[in-house]
């Protein structure tokens, strides 16, 4: 009798062994209180090349040749996946990240996820629309429309964000009031709260399996390379003329440009 | 040694017991603040109180803010420079407002009032909500000029702000939300509802005289399907036949994108109508004759033109001269001169 309780006893003591064993595989378990870092990096090129603020000179799809003064864009909502399907949703709060070019502080987006291996990412360029019209004391950080993120990425006139911001130089451009020849495009449009408007909120998925799968670890900082080619702001669906189109704010014709830049985020490496 | 102790710490309770009462009797010696009181004739609110809830502090502090220039670039400029209370919270004199440097607006500056009752604001609606409201005179380039976070900063460098904001929400830090919501309790505040329709319809002084009354019967058949009662409008958007102004503004399509919308604004209160001249989005209309005259004879067939002033093949709403000076004894009726002298609204 003893022996046999002795011999059930030590089935379940390898049984749970096992059953620890298998969920340990070469991946930890998906603990969502037990979180690691995970850094995404927006490098902007043009093309081929590097993106230098005012210095650099590049040239569009139409054939114009401009410089970029200002570039800054929104993202938000990040989602990581792993291959078996399951996905962690980081909480909306800390979920909010200004990109802003020239700007090491504002060059990634670093979030908490569980360790694990994850092969898709997903996050949105731009503000959602429940954030967009939440109580004003929920929105602090970069979503504070005092204006402390640097340039205003807020309308004031229409209550909303701007969600992608780029500025810059191009003799195709017609001198403005200001005496320049100067291009502007302000991207935003939620949806419109009382009355609908156009959308220009984006959602961006990700291969990762390619180029390397990201695996966060408490003890290690993973980091999500992106390439993110804003030669697409002017060529991705539509091509743009800077000549025909210097100032694009909130109008229809701002749905191509974020038709545009929806296309211009690429994965090149993980770092591990 | 030990009853000694115990005696002084007794006394000091007392003491204690003592000044917490003369401060209760302090407190009730004030005058009960009202915070905010729907008048009994008036719709429930569509402002969000439960996120905001109007104090005596935050509403003070709201006040001072209302009346602080220093929310301007250079200092010059408050919201009560082209909110003026004496002319019903509006730019009296002026078809469209200057704000910082004699720097032209493009539209007529709109009144503080019933904003409570609201669902956007501006002329073409564009926010949704009051607390967001400011921003957008703050930063404007013909109006303050000014950026929300420089305020936030001068205001943090004030010797009685930090304290202000302390004593309203707790924390000396001065945050945009924080400074957002006292401008709100301040002008969830600036209702107006004591003229003389009001105690008319709540029945506590002298009823209409004959042509007021007349007045009335016109308004309700010719006027009160966008000018709604009790507050004089209905909150929608239309094109009430003026005709595209000289600027070309394209009103509520700014915000919408939608042909549809195009050259329509907010249906605006009737409400203190004698302290609010001129008239219209673009303040071209100087007098109510001229805006009588308007709607009777001068209407205008533009693409978006509201149906209610096309019906049955007859073009914007015809009156006659007895007609006309009923609705004006009428619209007279709506003057609230206790709105436009209360001393709690006023720059202290």
């Amino acid at each position: 009798m003893k022996s046999a309780y002795k011999i059930i006893t030590l089935a379940f003591a390898a049984l749970l062994v096992l059953a620890s064993c298998k969920k340990e595989k070469n991946e930890p378990g998906f603990d969502d209180q037990n979180l690691a870092p995970l850094s995404i990096e927006f490098d902007n090129i043009v093309g081929g090349q590097n993106l230098y603020l005012n210095t650099g000179s590049y040239t569009d799809a139409a054939g114009e040749s401009f410089s970029v003064s200002l570039l800054q864009y929104f993202i938000s909502n990040i989602k990581v996946r792993k291959a078996d399907g399951t996905e962690y949703v980081v909480p909306q709060d800390s979920s909010y990240f200004l990109i802003k070019e020239g700007d090491e502080d504002l060059s990634h987006a670093v979030v908490n996820v569980p360790e694990g291996d994850y092969t898709t990412l997903t996050f949105t360029v731009g503000v959602d629309s429940l954030r967009s019209t939440m109580d004003v004391s929920k929105r602090t950080g970069v979503l504070d429309p005092s204006g402390s993120m640097a340039d205003g990425m807020y309308w004031g006139w229409n209550s909303g964000y701007i969600f992608f911001k780029m500025e810059g130089l191009s003799d195709a451009a017609p001198v403005d009031p200001s005496g320049q020849h100067k291009f502007r495009y302000h991207i935003g449009g939620f949806g419109g709260y009382n009355a609908p408007t156009i959308n220009n909120i984006k959602t961006i998925t990700l291969d990762l399996s390619e180029r390397g799968v990201a695996k966060p670890r408490k003890d290690r900082k993973a980091n999500i390379h992106l390439m993110v080619d804003i030669s697409k702001v002017l060529s991705g669906s539509t091509t743009v003329s800077i000549a025909a189109n210097p100032e694009v704010m909130f109008s229809d014709y701002s749905v191509n440009i974020a038709n545009n830049y929806a296309q211009m985020f690429r994965h090149d490496h993980t770092e591990n | 040694m030990d009853r000694r102790k115990i005696g002084i710490g007794l006394s000091l309770l007392l003491l204690m017991g003592l000044a917490a009462c003369r401060k209760e009797v302090l407190e009730q010696l004030e005058i009960a603040f009202p915070g905010f009181v729907k008048p009994a004739n008036f719709p429930e609110p569509a402002y969000h109180f439960n996120t905001n809830a109007v104090t005596r502090e935050g509403f003070e502090l709201g006040r001072r803010l209302f009346y602080e220039p220093r929310l301007s670039r250079n200092n010059t400029v408050s919201c009560g420079s082209c909110h003026i209370q004496s002319a019903g919270f509006t730019h009296h004199g002026h078809d469209i407002s200057h704000g910082i440097d004699d720097r032209l607006g493009k539209r007529n500056s709109p009144p503080i009032m019933n904003l409570a009752w609201n669902t956007s604001f501006m002329w073409d609606g564009g926010i949704f909500d009051l607390d967001l409201q400011p921003v957008a005179p703050i930063t404007a380039h013909e109006e303050m000029d000014e950026k929300v976070d420089n305020v936030l900063a001068k205001l943090q460098a004030h010797p009685d702000y930090p304290g202000l904001f302390e004593k309203a929400f707790g924390s000396k830090e001065i945050t945009s939300a924080n400074f957002l919501k006292a401008l709100s309790q301040f002008m969830l505040l600036c209702v107006s509802s004591n003229a003389k329709y009001d105690s008319v319809m709540r029945q506590e002084g002298p009823a209409f005289t004959n042509d007021e009354a007349a007045g009335y019967a016109l308004f309700r058949q010719k006027c009160a399907a966008c000018h709604t009662e009790p507050l004089f409008t209905d909150h929608s958007f239309r094109d009430n036949g003026i005709g595209i102004g000289y600027n070309r503004d394209s009103g509520r399509y700014l915000v919408t994108l939608n042909e549809a919308d195009l050259y329509r604004f907010k249906v605006p209160s009737l409400r203190n109508l004698a302290y609010t001249a001129p008239y219209m989005h673009d303040g071209r209309f100087y007098t109510l004759e001229a805006v009588l005259d308007q709607y009777s004879e001068q209407v205008k067939h533009t693409p978006n033109l509201d149906p209610l002033l096309q019906q049955n093949g007859v073009t914007g709403i015809p009156l006659t001269a007895t007609e006309k000076k009923q609705l004006l004894a009428f619209l007279n009726t709506l003057n609230d001169k206790q709105f436009v002298t209360d001393r709690l609204l006023s720059e202290q």
